[in-house]
């Protein structure tokens, strides 16, 4: 048994054994070292296996694993492509980071801490690495229920208020996903990604209605996840609620929906999906532009450093929506490098604002003037490397982010409006984070004591680790888009992904028969009032 | 008599709308069942996408016709996932409602502030 052969299952599997593990530890003071250890322990393992997933991938092979041995489309599979390797690689990134910021003092004020944060790992790795939309929807729901817990984390009113909004308003999108998951199955009779980009072509135009119905209540559910503007109001007061480790690792939770949207509507419904081609084009590209728009106008009138942070990151959403929207090659690269650079730059900025906070004594974490910080040079040389990466200034990989999605731009007919607001916004951003970090550091008293104690090396690792991987992104910028160029290319391409996936079928060529097939009317299901018929008395 | 389709349907129908109805109430425990109502009709919608058949068994051989047996392995799964989701937020709601000492969505109404989104500066 080779462990390579199992790989796409263990970012999934090794979260959950661990999560068991540490419910068997408990949280019981005595035993906090020994859970910290193990979490950490594991999460780093993941890592591991996250990188090894993406050389795999790099040299564009599918691995694809079924469980029970179940030939696709009736079994389950896992698919790890290079768009899926990096996804896991970056969770990894992000969640290493924020567990070991939460080992410093946040997991002793709740219980469970660690169990939650395994689990949501779970989630993660898993919508990243199914290859069907029912299963998606499963890890969406196994991420979700942990997020839940870890969003009340510490708990306290506002926390629980906030949490209270969360929960209500992702129940209601999950039912929303299933309702769309529910029409695109009606349509189709599959609900494998490689099927399904096969029979989505296949729906003759007279009969798309109801599949593209669901397609775009899939829209609302991932752009509800992605807070995409007018759906994404929840960000904000559900990550300032949150406690920093927990808001740093919910960065990734909006790639989450980027990535299914990038899946379902870049693929399965992207060109050449005939009847229902780019069926979400006209939609995605002016909501993205405003997601930017209104995340930018949020982050200026915000009153305290994590909501600006929050509104930073629904602008960044935006950003690498727009890229999404543009249905080209070129565009979904940048949009995956950009994609990258700014997980790790909000994930480093929710870090940053808490360990600043900390040293601000009364003024904590508000936007007015304070006490001084104990270390105005360190904290404020770190700000300013994650203000210039986020604002998009060279030679930090905001910049070459942004300049691919501006190339990318420049044959499309939305590139004016494109190029006004990447560019506005970043200048609104550069301005925002400037403003923050003159009021925190500039206008402080300086006659009054410092407000709090220096930060030890120890508490600033994890914001300086995210980064410095921003910054490894930048100076290993020509690999890291090769690979994000690949992965874009190997998106589009339907007919390979089908072959790895059904080559018992016959790869592009599948027509795979589902039991009602033998029925009088049907490559597809016939209405059912006229399949009911025969048996009525 | 009108077709069992016709019935289903605005049977969904008026469960979905009755759910959409609760979860736009002011206090906790409507939204709570509201989005159980909510969870109900989706699991009825998802149980017709495989059709509706008399008659049928979802077993190859067991019957002329058959019935897809995906959706019904699907609803199950909705199911059990809605049921804990379920237990969650009714639970989550009584402690708010103990924290807050109030059901209202957005805490306690003396409080104008809060329930007008702003930073109660509890963060």
């Amino acid at each position: 048994m080779n462990l390579d052969d199992h790989l796409p299952i263990l970012p999934v599997l090794l979260p959950a054994l661990t999560a068991v593990l540490l419910l068997f530890i408990g949280d019981a003071p005595a035993r906090l070292a020994w859970a910290r250890g193990v979490a950490l322990a594991s999460v780093l393992l993941g890592a591991v296996f996250a990188f090894r997933l993406v050389e795999q991938a790099g040299g564009g092979s599918l691995s694809v694993y079924r469980l029970g041995g179940w030939p696709a489309p009736y079994g389950i599979v896992l698919v790890v492509d290079r768009l899926s390797a990096l996804m896991l690689a970056l969770s990894s990134a992000v969640a290493l980071p924020a567990l070991w910021q939460a080992c410093a003092e946040w997991d002793t004020r709740g219980r469970h801490f660690h169990v939650l944060f395994q689990f949501q790992l779970m989630g993660l790795n898993g919508a990243f690495v199914t290859g069907d939309l029912f299963n998606l929807f499963v890890f969406f729901e196994v991420l979700l229920i942990a997020s839940y817990v870890l969003m009340v984390h510490g708990l306290g009113r506002e926390r629980l208020r906030a949490g209270l909004h969360y929960v209500a308003l992702n129940l209601l999108a999950s039912a929303i996903f299933l309702i769309g998951i529910a029409l695109v199955y009606a349509s189709t009779g599959t609900l494998n990604l490689a099927d399904l980009a096969l029979r989505v072509p296949r729906v003759p135009a007279s009969d798309s209605a109801l599949l593209q119905a669901g397609a775009l209540l899939l829209l609302v559910v991932f752009g509800f996840k992605a807070a995409l503007a007018p759906l994404g109001m929840w960000l904000p007061a559900t990550y300032v609620a949150a406690s920093a480790p927990v808001a740093a690792l919910f960065a990734i939770m909006t790639k989450v929906g980027v990535y299914a949207l990038l899946r379902v509507h870049g693929v399965v419904f992207g060109a050449d999906a005939e009847a229902s081609s780019l069926l979400v084009q006209p939609l995605l590209l002016p909501l993205a532009l405003a997601t930017c728009v209104v995340g930018a106008t949020g982050a200026l009138a915000a009153a305290t450093l994590p909501r600006l942070v929050a509104w930073l990151t629904m602008a960044s959403v935006g950003s690498i929506l727009v890229a999404m929207g543009l249905f080209s090659a070129a565009a979904w690269s940048a949009g995956l490098y950009y994609l990258l650079h700014s997980t790790l730059v909000v994930a480093a900025l929710f870090l940053l604002v808490d360990v600043v906070a900390a040293q601000r004594g009364s003024a904590g974490d508000a936007l007015v003037s304070g006490p001084r910080v104990a270390q105005p040079a360190l904290l404020g040389g770190l700000l300013v490397l994650a203000a210039a990466s986020a604002a998009g200034l060279p030679p930090l990989p905001g910049f070459i982010g942004k300049l691919m999605l501006l190339q990318a731009v420049s044959p499309h007919g939305w590139a004016v409006s494109v190029w006004t607001v990447t560019l506005g916004v970043g200048l609104l951003t550069l301005l925002v984070l400037a403003r923050a970090g003159s009021i925190v550091f500039w206008a402080a008293r300086s006659d009054g004591p410092v407000g709090g104690t220096a930060a030890s090396w120890r508490a600033l690792a994890p914001t300086s680790l995210l980064l410095g991987t921003g910054v490894a992104l930048s100076v290993f910028a020509a690999p890291v888009q090769r690979y994000t160029a690949a992965a874009a290319a190997q998106l589009q391409d339907r007919a390979a992904y089908a072959r790895a996936v059904l080559p018992e079928l016959g790869g592009e060529a599948a027509d795979s028969a589902r039991p009602l097939r033998e029925h009088p009317k049907a490559s597809l299901p016939a209405p059912a009032h006229e399949r009911a018929q025969p048996s009525r008395p | 008599m009108p077709p069992m389709e016709f019935l289903f349907a605005s049977g969904i129908g008026f469960i979905t709308a009755s759910g959409v109805y609760l979860l736009l109430r002011a206090r906790s425990f409507p939204v709570v069942l509201g989005l159980t109502l909510l969870g109900y009709a989706v699991n009825l919608f998802i149980f017709i996408t495989g059709r509706l058949w008399l008659d049928a068994a979802p077993i190859v051989g067991s019957s002329p016709t058959m019935a897809d047996p995906l959706p019904q392995a699907l609803v199950l799964t909705a199911i059990v996932i809605g049921f804990a989701t379920t237990g969650f937020v009714i639970e989550l709601a009584l402690r708010g409602r103990q924290e807050m000492g109030s059901d209202h969505v957005d805490g306690p109404l003396d409080r104008g502030q809060e329930a007008r989104g702003e930073d109660a500066g509890a963060s």
